[in-house]
């Protein structure tokens, strides 16, 4: 019998990975689909919570419904940035990119 | 049950392997490529859960838009795979008990909160619910979202674009 603290288990592991992805990766484009994950792993919670939880209202997939919009927003914007970031210092990673760097 | 059970497991491998190679490979486009599986495996799991239109949304949008974009972005900017350099900088070790304990942190609260179970039951046509809702109580939150993509579209071919 699945339950809801499967779903919680398997969205945790998967938050971690993205975790690990943005803080060891040193490329940019790496970093944001560490991001992609995690994203992921909140609406696995989102919609899970809506079945087990609150079968009765549709915020849940409402929800999770706009983090997908704003997920599709941040990688536009963010790939856009990297596009920017590479044409002007020609390099996608992280740390070469320390001009304000004091 | 059984049949969920073995759905559930089958679709948490699927995710979390593509999920550890999305993480783990030197070769940028191994990642890329490999971030389909995983998030094909959510889309399974969105199924399961009663979320046909998510789960048609998440096709379309990530593994179709998202993965695709981030492709065009390591082909214009690495040129290759990235494998000449090291992909990954020196706090490996750091990041990686950074991670392993925020997840020890959220799964020991999720298998020890006994979490309430809500009344009433799913719709049995949850797209037409979705549709409801958005042009009903969510109204608002409908045009906000879409006010963000067209500020998203304006700020991110302003941002790429050839200064001259």
């Amino acid at each position: 019998m699945i339950t809801l603290t499967h779903y919680l288990v398997l969205s945790a592991l998967l938050f971690g990975l993205g975790l690990y992805a943005v803080l060891t990766r040193r490329n940019s484009v790496a970093m944001l689909m560490g991001i992609e994950l995690m994203l992921n792993a909140a609406n696995i919670n989102l919609v899970a919570f809506n079945k087990y939880a609150a079968p009765g209202a549709m915020q849940g997939q409402i929800f999770a419904l706009i983090v997908i919009t704003i997920a599709a927003c941040e990688a536009a914007v963010g790939l856009a940035l990297i596009l920017a970031a590479y044409r002007r210092f020609e390099t996608t990673y992280v740390d070469e990119l320390d001009t304000m760097k004091g | 049950m059984v049949g969920e059970a073995l759905a559930f497991y089958l679709l948490a491998a699927i995710t979390l392997a593509s999920g550890i190679v999305v993480v783990t490979s030197p070769n940028l486009v191994h990642s890329a490529v490999a971030l389909v599986p995983a998030l094909l495996g959510v889309t399974g799991l969105y199924i399961l859960l009663n979320a046909e239109f998510l789960a048609g949304v998440q096709v379309l949008i990530y593994a179709g838009g998202i993965t695709v974009l981030i492709l065009f972005v390591i082909m214009l900017t690495e040129g290759a795979t990235g494998l000449r350099v090291p992909q990954r900088n020196e706090q490996g070790p750091i990041g990686a008990a950074v991670a392993g304990a925020a997840a020890a942190v959220l799964i020991a609260v999720a298998t020890r909160t006994p979490w309430a179970h809500g009344a009433g039951v799913l719709p049995s046509y949850t797209p037409g619910a979705i549709g409801e809702s958005f042009l009903g109580p969510n109204l608002l939150l409908f045009e906000g979202t879409s006010v963000v993509l067209l500020v998203t579209l304006v700020g991110a071919i302003l941002i790429a674009r050839k200064e001259d």
